[in-house]
């Protein structure tokens, strides 16, 4: 047989990296190697993960809010953080969630909006994996449309009193602190809300068909009254919690690409090795054709992530451009783990395999963060001058 | 406490590896470079030693201008600074001239331990701890699975075949160290970030006071004189099992050492 390449090897685009980002990338698929890998399909079984040790040993490593400068992180690139997610993601989504919520939505928040006191209280735990953090926006009734969110914030003296309930709250049923949004009268606010608050109640959401090695739940917020001190200063409006999207969308971008990556590499190797008429698989065109084009798309894939990740550490990063990122790297991450698994058959199911986990894994990545569709409105809204939503 | 971890640059050993036709040499352009392996041991070794004791822990490295991924990559897991020996001239070097080298920047560096896997990956030969003690005047701890410090007193475990002896000498002194010695740490990001703020001091052999004529291909006291692809692998020895398959299988095993 003629010398093979990986995937990710086939344009060199490994070339476009610096030493430094490479090194990172390198130390991350280690670490999975090492911690996730082997174990990953044991915890999604049993729809639970060995959470607080692995934000520990992620802590360690400087993973935790890595793209953040000063109170104990590392202050790596947009490019850094966004191959430490590719990795990540290509062990399994939901504990790329674990890392995203952490450090693109929690520590964000704190730390884009936070007062002096806030960001010292809690960055450098956070940042250990000591403290772990949940992000509050999404609710039961109001998903896609934050705008129309029903909790409330009163002002009773100088305290809040936040009342309501948020949903599909990544790490809530583990996270020692949340930060919640809330509509006041003067507008949408973040609140910083340790979880052993009275009032505040969390549940565990069982059941889940995807992302089984992430903690999902509800916080429900009964009257919960707070400091003044609790309260994001800086954060005013909307606008706010939707940069926290909008960087945590940026790591899906690279993340979803790795686990269309691991799938179209188990399917190579399982081709290579299935033999059916007498031959290996990877003999038929038709699997060589689905494998090529495969290999377009996470090439493509990859090329457009980095684009995003260079334009962010110009500080040239919008909106729109990850909506473009979010949209194609996801859609094709799930199409590519659909379709390799059906070149993995029966075999395609078997939790032996990574191929059926990313795929349900993708399901979610494809909702969370922002719709497709939501997207597709966001970007056309932008080509047209039309908004679909408003 | 002042250590010197030596580090070298290896053709990755997961990878397939070739000897050069023309010279007989380990083909490192065409490889992919990394720290060999039992060095990152040594590296681990040295950075618990100065987080216990505290010091300095500086790098030595000698090998050619590529050789500065491998410094850079050790710097990520910690090191305070590192020394690389380049010099075209050091070309061919083999392992005595290797030690005169090493053993004059060691001389400037004034360690209290020097710390080095105990092979590495593409020599396998062993010897480069006991020249250097030897060139030095210190003694060598070789083989260590364990390294305690009290103290000036170094005591290790040298791992043998049967079990393990245990040696002490007092410093300074070069300590050679396996890989059951500890689990190296994976780089931090911060480390990795702050790898390449680190200083790396250049040195060349007349820096080192070192004379071309002593080492390169000039001054090499041993060849390779030809090299031959390792023979495919034979078929293994087959045991028929007529009830005594168990015990069979045993005895080979346990006359190997495998068990």
């Amino acid at each position: 047989m003629n010398s093979t390449v990986s995937p990710s090897g086939l344009l060199q685009l490994d070339a476009l990296l610096s030493d430094e980002e490479r090194q990172i990338q390198d130390v991350v698929r280690k670490l999975m190697d090492a911690t996730v890998r082997s174990e990953v399909h044991h915890w999604y079984e049993q729809g639970r993960a060995p959470i607080r040790e692995l934000a520990n040993e992620f802590g360690r490593l400087g993973l935790l809010g890595m793209h953040l400068h000063g109170y104990g992180c590392a202050g790596a690139s947009a490019v850094a953080y966004g191959v430490a997610c590719m990795e990540l993601e290509a062990a399994d989504s939901g504990v790329r969630s674990l890392v995203s919520v952490q450090g693109s939505l929690a520590m964000y928040a704190i730390w884009r909006f936070g007062s002096e006191e806030q960001k010292q209280r809690w960055l450098p735990g956070m940042a250990r994996g000591e403290f772990i953090g949940c992000f509050g926006l999404t609710e039961p009734d109001h998903g896609s449309d934050p705008a129309s969110m029903s909790t409330r914030a009163r002002k009773d003296g100088s305290d809040w009193i936040l009342h309501g309930s948020k949903m599909w709250i990544t790490n809530a049923p583990l996270a020692d602190v949340a930060v919640i949004w809330a509509r006041a009268d003067e507008g949408v606010r973040g609140f910083v809300v340790p979880l052993d608050t009275p009032g505040v109640t969390v549940r565990e959401i069982k059941q889940k068909m995807s992302l089984r090695a992430s903690s999902t739940g509800e916080i429900v917020l009964d009257d919960v009254r707070l400091p003044q001190e609790a309260q994001l200063p800086e954060a005013t409006g909307l606008k706010a919690p939707l940069s926290c999207l909008t960087e945590a969308r940026y790591g899906i971008v690279w993340g979803s690409l790795g686990a269309g990556r691991d799938c179209l590499e188990t399917a190579i190797r399982y081709a290579q090795e299935r033999i059916q008429f007498g031959k290996p698989i990877a003999s038929f065109q038709l699997t060589q054709a689905k494998i090529a084009d495969m290999a377009l798309e996470v090439q493509k894939g990859f090329l457009l992530a980095l684009h995003l990740g260079r334009m962010a550490d110009q500080g040239k990063l919008t909106p729109e451009m990850v909506s473009v990122g979010k949209l194609n790297n996801v859609r094709e991450a799930i199409k590519i783990a659909r379709e390799c698994r059906t070149i993995l058959g029966a075999n395609g199911i078997s939790g032996e395999y990574p191929v059926m986990r990313h795929a349900n894994n993708l399901e979610s990545v494809l909702t969370y963060e922002g719709t497709s569709e939501i997207h597709q409105l966001v970007i056309a809204a932008k080509l047209t001058g039309i908004q679909a939503f408003s | 406490m002042k250590i010197v971890v030596l580090v070298k640059q290896v053709p990755d050993s997961g990878a397939e590896r070739n000897l050069r036709a023309e010279d007989n040499t380990v083909d490192r352009a065409s490889a992919n470079n990394v720290i060999n392996e039992m060095d990152e041991y040594a590296i681990e070794e040295a950075l618990r030693l100065q987080e216990a004791h505290g010091g300095e822990v500086t790098v030595l490295t000698m090998g050619p201008q590529r050789a500065t991924e491998s410094i850079r990559k050790a710097l990520s897991m910690g090191p305070d600074g590192a020394v690389h020996v380049v010099d075209d001239a050091l070309s061919g070097t083999d392992a005595l001239g290797t030690s005169k080298v090493l053993a004059k920047a060691l001389e400037r560096l004034n360690a209290d331990v020097i710390i080095c896997g105990a092979e590495s990956t593409d020599a396998r030969g062993q010897v480069l701890p006991h020249m250097l003690a030897e060139r030095l005047g210190v003694a060598a701890l070789t083989g260590a699975r364990k390294l305690t410090v009290d103290g000036s007193q170094l005591t290790i475990e040298r791992q043998t075949e049967e079990g393990y002896e245990v040696v002490t000498a007092a410093t300074p002194a070069i300590v050679s160290v396996w890989d059951t010695i500890n689990e190296p740490r994976y780089p931090s990001f911060k480390g990795i970030m702050a790898a390449k703020k680190k200083p790396v001091e250049t040195l060349s052999i007349a820096d080192l006071g070192v004379d071309a004529g002593e080492v390169g291909w000039a001054g090499a006291q041993t060849t390779v004189k030809e090299h031959t692809k390792r023979p495919p692998r034979s078929a293994g020895q087959k045991v028929t099992d007529s009830g005594e398959g168990g015990v069979a299988l045993v005895d080979y095993l346990s006359s190997e050492k495998f068990v």
